[in-house]
């Protein structure tokens, strides 16, 4: 038996029997993410001693009967997410050496549940981005590929359990950020109900859009994941009174709504195909489907970024090199100072977006496009609530095209926020969404995806489950990953 | 050229101190003493991933106030972003309120010079107060900057009135009338150094409206205000503009100095806190609390009125101070002479906290030991002049009056054998006086003085009056018969 080949739930199962010892598949993880992170980048930081550690003591905590949901189980955190005694940079200059002094609520429920952190995830630079390029750290490489993109922000998530360095990661999303490395790499993700998941320690980018998710293997792991990270936590004043929990069902009788506007012009035509295929099957299954329109589907980027870029104006300004991170230059003034650390601290793609946050929401501008930009999604959350009155799900594209080459998009901003174009829709509207692999384009994996109502994830997992059974997709493995 | 009208208004900012926890986290909200950047959490700090978490106790105090000022209570509220650099916001942004603040529309009754008056209140808010920036000396000669975060987070009250008052007095009265409010509702100490801070706007007919902020205290008001008064008369009486300007008060030089331009347009990018859910406001909340309101110094000056026998005035001074009027309610409940003990505490008490710069929570004694000092007053075993220096001496020390009166010697001479010692004493003498006095009832008084001179003042001046009296009547009557004095 290999460990790199077993999921979280198997992994868990096995170090609860004794079969198992957490050192050991600890050690074995590290070994892997070591000797492939240099070809794929999909860690910026492996966090080998404090992994080490934290399997020694849960060996002696198992020994007086600890036991949990996640025992013994490596998990890669996308480096947005704060991790105690661990540094977390965002992929930025701006916060190189920060070593946060708490675990984001997220970790402590994991940890509560005997999981051990054994690093932090490459991503675009604090989460802007959709192809992992973006990152101070370099970009993270496809295992599918390594000539070509993992899908943004949370690639190195997405690649860190594709390539098998880790059984199970956390991602975030913000208008797609978990779900399109979903796709890109032949993985689950799946983006929860805002409000589920408590956004304590997330590090925020466009903190209305955002939700911390898991990235797996199979649908199993998201379940469990799903299990351990809702929940309501009184240190986030936006979250709901929501357990996850999923009883399996039959998906005879679903209702998918199928908008053809995403379907259309500017999808990849073999994507379009692979995301029928997945229609078709689960027609056979015994769900019906209608094609839908979706009239607002031309606005919803420029909603969406309207939204994050302002609220990331104001998210970003705390980077100022006072308090961490990047050292201030403490000879001059401290505007001088401020403007220096956060004109060498930042990225070029997350100056362009602090600036026109910043002009999004300066008095002249205020109303005509970031009032606007609310008005425009409350119409998008109404349209998305009235089409699941009378569907179970909407199905679309995850990407409208495959994993594209490595520098093929970074120097066109707009072509690269078309990545988001199916995906955002969900953010906008708050509602749950997944990503399951669809299948192959030229040896690339593309995703479709799911949205439902509110808290309706248990549907989502129920498609995804079907798909998985019938397709079993996620049983292939990339050759990077080979055993 | 005086009669020019000048309109005043302001903004106070008033920390909420009998909050326990800051506004946004459950950092202890009493951070004075503590070391720099102790009383600290990763929300204050504004640390990245940290999240506000409204502490609701601070609405349900804010609506107390709102309700105490006759302020319409919004239903709906909302937190805003207001986004501005500086080093002493963790976030560099500050969490306060914009469009839907917690109340608007409201008034105060002010009292100057025995005149009411209607200070219209134009709205109420809360938000987060920033941190503390602390210079090595001076902000010129300083050679760091130090930040200390442990106010960052402490929930404020900004209260905000129309331009509605017309001189420095009317500001300063409407600041204790405020101050007093909130120490009535116990929502804010304003004895706590720095819990109260103020901003004020002035403008004087014909010229621009100015800004003065940065003014630390309550006192400072009355100064900036008419420091900036006769600079803007004196600019229109020379025929200068009055420039619209942001001015900071230089307490220590007591002038107001323009801030640099640059600083004047700030666009702060408000929009609506993201982290933060809209807060409902029921009416069944508002009346829940509006059923717990205490008294509040209005009401208790006319009790303290009727109750007591007081004048307007006395009444009016008490309850400037919360904490002077419960003084006095409880040096009357245990002394149970009134007008005595308003007398006491209005003419010697607060003179002496004035003089002093306490507050009456600084003293180190109780009104039971006022009542104790009174007593002995009462008793005639100090006199009326004595006590006020036995209080002067308790304020300073704390030490209890019987203790003072004792170390001190200065018991009064009440003892008519006592004081006879000393009518022989001033007799032999001033025995010319004596002559006089024998001609002339008049010149007793002088002999009286002497006697009490002679006692350092501590002999019954009506026991030594009825002393040399009857002495001098005993003189007459052996002179009328011709007998000659031993
Ligand atoms: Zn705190």
């Amino acid at each position: 038996m290999n460990v790199l080949s077993l999921t979280a739930k198997q992994i868990a199962e096995l170090v609860l029997t004794g079969s198992l010892s957490p050192v050991d598949v600890v050690e074995a993880y590290l070994d892997r993410a070591k000797r492939l992170n240099p070809k794929i980048n999909a860690f910026i930081t492996i966090a080998e001693e404090q992994a080490r550690r934290s399997a020694e003591e849960l060996e002696k905590r198992l020994r007086k009967g600890f036991s949990g949901k996640f025992v013994g189980v490596p998990v890669a955190v996308k480096d947005v997410i704060s991790t105690k005694g661990i540094e977390t940079t965002c992929a930025s200059r701006v916060l190189k050496g920060y070593i946060p002094p708490y675990d984001a609520t997220v970790i402590r429920r994991l940890k509560a549940e005997g999981a051990i952190v054994m690093g932090k995830t490459n991503m675009d630079e604090f989460a802007m981005g959709s192809s992992t390029e973006l990152s101070a750290y370099g970009p993270t490489r496809n295992p599918w590929n390594l000539e070509r993109v993992v899908g943004g922000s949370s690639g190195g998530s997405g690649a860190s359990v594709a390539a098998r360095m880790a059984p199970i990661a956390l991602g975030s999303d913000t208008g797609g950020s978990i779900r399109c490395p979903a796709a890109f790499c032949n993985i689950v993700g799946l983006k929860p109900t805002y409000g589920t998941v408590s956004r304590y320690g997330l590090i925020s980018y466009a903190c209305s859009l955002e939700q911390i998710g898991p990235m797996t293997l199979d649908v199993d792991d998201c379940a469990l994941l799903m299990e351990v990270i809702t929940g309501k936590d009184g240190f986030d004043s936006t979250m709901i009174d929501y357990k996850f929990k999923w009883t399996p069902r039959e998906v005879k009788g679903l209702r998918l709504a199928v908008p053809k506007e995403f379907f259309g012009e500017g999808t990849d035509e073999r994507v379009v195909d692979k995301v029928w295929t997945i229609i078709k099957l689960l027609e056979s299954q015994g769900a019906v489907y209608e094609e839908i329109s979706f009239p607002l589907a031309r606005y919803v980027l420029a909603c969406y970024y309207i939204i994050a870029m302002s609220e990331a104006s104001s998210n970003l300004a705390r980077y100022d090199g006072v308090r961490y991170g990047f050292p201030c230059d403490l000879s001059s003034p401290w505007y001088d100072s401020y403007s220096k650390v956060r004109g060498e601290g930042f990225g070029v793609e997350v100056k362009r977006r602090i600036i026109l946050g910043c002009f999004a929401l300066s008095a002249g501008y205020y109303g005509r496009y970031y009032l606007k930009a609310l008005k425009l999604r409350t119409m998008i959350r109404d349209h998305v609530l009235s089409i699941l009155k009378n569907f179970d799900v909407i199905v679309t594209p995850t990407t409208p095209f495959p994993p594209f080459k490595i520098g093929e998009r970074i120097e066109d901003p707009l072509a690269l926020y078309m990545a988001d174009v199916d995906t955002v829709v969900a953010n906008l509207a708050g509602v749950p969404a997944i990503s399951v692999p669809a299948g192959f384009v030229d040896g690339l994996p593309v995703g479709a995806q799911f949205m439902a109502n509110y808290c309706h994830e248990d549907l989502l997992l129920t498609i995804a489950k079907c798909i998985q059974d019938e397709t079993k997709f996620h049983t292939k493995v990339p050759e990077e990953a080979r055993l | 050229m005086s009669e020019l009208k000048v309109k005043i208004g302001l903004e106070c900012h008033c920390q909420m101190t009998s909050l326990k926890t800051k506004l946004f986290c459950r950092c202890p909200a009493d951070y004075r003493g503590k070391p720099p950047n102790t009383n600290v959490c990763p929300t204050c700090l504004g640390l990245p991933g940290s999240l506000p978490y409204l502490n609701r106790r601070a609405v349900e105090e804010a609506i107390k106030v709102a309700l105490a000022l006759n302020c319409k209570i919004n239903r709906r509220m909302v937190f805003y972003r207001k986004n501005y650099f500086y080093p002493d916001l963790s976030k560099n942004f500050q969490i306060s309120q914009y469009d839907y603040p917690l109340a608007v529309d409201g008034y105060v009754t002010i009292n100057v010079g025995g005149v009411d008056k209607v200070v219209r209140i134009k709205r109420i808010h809360i938000e987060e107060d920033p941190g503390r920036i602390v210079y090595k000396g001076s902000i010129e000669s300083s050679p760091y900057t130090l930040v200390d975060y442990n106010r960052m987070g402490v929930a404020l009250l900004e209260v905000v009135t129309e331009p509605d008052m017309e001189t420095p007095s009317e500001a300063k009265a409407f600041l204790q009338e405020l101050r007093s409010i909130l120490e009535h509702l116990e929502v804010s100490d304003g004895s706590l150094e720095g819990s109260m801070r103020c901003d004020a706007n002035i403008s004087i007919e014909g010229g621009s409206r100015v800004e003065i902020k940065n003014i630390t205290s309550f006192k400072e008001v009355e100064r900036a205000l008419s420091y900036e008064i006769i600079r803007q008369r004196n600019l229109l009486r020379r025929g200068v503009q009055v420039k619209r300007e942001t001015r900071h008060w230089d307490e220590v030089r007591r002038v107001t100095v323009a801030l640099r331009a640059k600083e004047e347009e700030m666009d702060y990018r408000y929009f609506p806190e993201p982290d933060l859910v809209p807060i409902e406001i029921t009416d069944e909340m508002i009346e829940r609390i509006k059923a717990q309101l205490p008294e509040l110094p209005a009401a208790r000056r006319v009790r303290l009125v009727k109750q007591y026998g007081l004048t307007e005035y006395e009444a009016r001074v008490l309850t400037s101070d919360k904490h002077l009027a419960d003084f006095f309610e409880k040096l009357a409940l245990i002394h149970g002479n009134p007008k005595v003990d308003c007398n006491l505490v209005i003419n010697e008490l607060l003179r002496l906290l004035n003089e002093k710069n306490i507050g009456v929570r600084d003293l180190k004694f109780t009104p039971l030991e006022v009542s104790e000092l009174l007593r002995m007053v009462d008793d005639g075993t100090i006199s009326w002049k004595s006590a006020k220096y036995v209080l002067r001496r308790m304020v300073e020390t704390g030490e209890h009056p019987r203790m003072i009166v004792e170390t001190e010697g200065i018991r009064r001479i009440a003892k008519v054998e006592e004081i006879e010692k000393y009518v022989d004493m001033v007799f032999e003498r001033c025995r010319e006086d004596v002559e006089e006095a024998l001609k002339d009832p008049k010149v007793i008084h002088r002999l009286v003085g002497e006697v009490l001179k002679e006692t350092k003042m501590l002999a019954d001046p009506k026991i030594t009056f009825q002393v040399v009296s009857k002495r001098i009547e005993k003189l007459k009557t052996i002179r009328k018969w011709g007998e000659v004095p031993p």
